[in-house]
């Protein structure tokens, strides 16, 4: 029995013995996986050259947006957030911005006051705090940073929001489910959810008017050029000019996010 | 018969749960292409003609270079003054309704006081050289337009005090032991600066002299002002790398 049992195991290692046919057989199949990614690749390249034209004569595969904030020529006059909330037809309370200015006072002793009533809309008072000795005080304007790596398209679990392949990114307010998933998501707080169309909301470097050569209408109202709007890659562009004239940082380096939002001359204290 | 054999062979319970398994996993195969729009994936993981719809949107900025087909002398005016890189609808509002039918959408301007200390009423986290007023003070009740123009908004008369910009340093300078040194014996400001503040700047004290002048201890006649023997006090910086000159000391 036991020997009949280890003459059956011995037939079947001599049927299997290494033949040529055999091994290549065996060799194709085991590391056939190895060629798919070449493939997918390639087919994602392909991809990645198409044109898709939007409006009249805009391809989104040429372009790359984003935005240098120089924070010593901002006054805090507002301009910008009216403009954003005339142009994008974002609801008039206080609440909801797509863009708005915040106001830094560092009092000695490093106690900093962070203000923006009603976005800096209506403009800021002079309140000065009980006596004490300001340090230094400045205004900064904060936008959707138009993350490379955008967290908020992460955890969208429909696709409503994405990246476009110029690098801004969008909301579909059609498909959005209103879950806010994505607002919780932002570590910049540049989400709100519209109260009429239930779905979230952000600033969108007004792609209807980036795409139709104009520049965003935040941009298009500041009165002193702290905002700077223009191609990241390609040479001749304000925005590079930008990026080699000044020292630059962007929001929260240390959690990936790769803003394409670069503020210049920015103090320690804005996180 | 061996197909059959299997399939007798699992537990009952078993063979009826894959079964509804089965139609549960069908059904979401059939039904789920009927959820998702054709366009879904085209170009990424989202719906391709958000995007269309997106670009659609209606534009309410027209931007500055279509003022120019009309308001020419406006513009032309504008160019040479000081509000050049000011654009037009900061003030008078979202125009491309304007643009398309001039009679029908007319645009106003904002003519009260409120409007134009949204940029120049004195705050000290506006950075300096800034022109700003403080509103309270400067001729209350006066609209602004009646003494400048917003197209070319020179002052009536050059500033006469520095302060009209350089609050921030002047309100510092009024709480320290300076406030009676006026700006001009440490700065000389060639008169043009006054209407070309940016291109002619005003100078600075060069040397550790220069605030000799009064510090020194070699200077007798100058009693209750501190001073401190030039060769031997820090003798490797400058007075102004640690001293703020607009506010010497700590109160």
């Amino acid at each position: 029995m036991k020997n009949e049992k280890i003459q059956k195991i011995k037939d079947k290692r001599k049927k299997e013995k290494v033949t040529r046919r055999n091994f290549v057989r065996t060799f194709l199949f085991t590391f056939a996986s190895l060629l798919t990614p070449p493939i997918v690749l390639a087919e994602e390249k392909i991809k990645k050259t198409r044109a898709w034209i939007l409006g009249e004569n805009y391809n989104p595969y040429e372009h790359h947006w984003g935005m240098g904030i120089d924070i010593n020529k901002c006054i805090g006059c507002g301009r910008c957030a009216d403009a954003c909330k005339k142009e994008n037809v974002v609801p008039d309370e206080p609440f909801f911005f797509r863009t708005w200015v915040e106001r830094y006072r560092i009092y000695d002793g490093n106690q900093t006051v962070i203000d923006s009533p009603n976005g800096a809309i209506n403009g800021f008072k002079d309140q000065d705090q009980e006596n004490r000795n300001l340090t230094r005080s400045f205004f900064v304007p904060k936008i959707c940073n138009q993350c490379e790596n955008p967290p908020c398209v992460q955890v969208c679990p429909v696709g409503a929001t994405f990246i476009t392949p110029d690098g801004v990114v969008l909301v579909d307010d059609e498909y959005c489910i209103g879950c806010r998933y994505c607002i919780q998501a932002c570590p910049y707080g540049a989400r709100y959810l519209h109260p009429e169309t239930k779905a979230a909301d952000k600033c969108t470097f007004c792609y209807h008017r980036i795409s139709q050569d104009l520049l965003p209408a935040c941009v298009e109202v500041c009165p002193t050029q702290a905002r700077i709007f223009g191609e990241v890659k390609k040479k001749a562009s304000p925005l590079v000019r930008f990026l080699r004239m000044n020292k630059v940082r962007v929001l929260k380096p240390d959690l990936n996010t790769e803003p394409k939002v670069f503020y210049a001359n920015l103090d320690m204290e804005v996180k | 018969m061996r197909i059959q054999n299997f399939w007798n062979g699992i537990p009952e319970q078993i063979r009826r749960l894959s079964i509804v398994l089965l139609i549960i996993v069908l059904l979401f195969i059939f039904i789920r292409p009927l959820f998702i729009p054709d366009d879904f994936g085209k170009y990424g993981h989202f719906r391709a003609t958000a995007v269309d719809e997106i670009v659609a949107l209606e534009k309410k900025y027209a931007g500055q270079e279509i003022c120019f087909d009309c308001h020419d002398d406006i513009m032309e005016l504008k160019y040479e003054g000081y509000h050049k890189n000011v654009a037009c609808e900061i003030c008078h509002g979202p125009g491309t309704a304007h643009a398309e039918d001039p009679e029908e959408d007319q645009l106003d301007a904002p003519t009260g006081r409120g409007y134009c200390t949204l940029c120049h009423e004195y705050l000290p986290s506006r950075p300096t050289g800034f022109p700003q007023i403080v509103s309270a003070s400067h001729n209350p009740m006066e609209p602004c337009i009646s003494c400048h123009d917003p197209h070319d908004p020179d002052p009536p008369e050059i500033p006469r005090e520095c302060n009209a910009c350089h609050a921030q340093i002047a309100r510092t300078k009024a709480l320290s032991h300076h406030l009676n040194i006026s700006c001009t014996f440490c700065h000389q400001a060639p008169e043009e600066h006054k209407t070309n503040p940016r291109e002619v700047l005003p100078s600075k004290p060069k040397s550790r002299e220069f605030c000799g002048q009064c510090h020194s201890s070699t200077i007798s006649d100058k009693k209750g002002i501190p001073k401190i023997d030039l060769i031997t006090h820090e003798p490797r910086y400058v007075c102004w790398q640690c001293h703020y000159p607009h506010l010497p000391e700590a109160r």
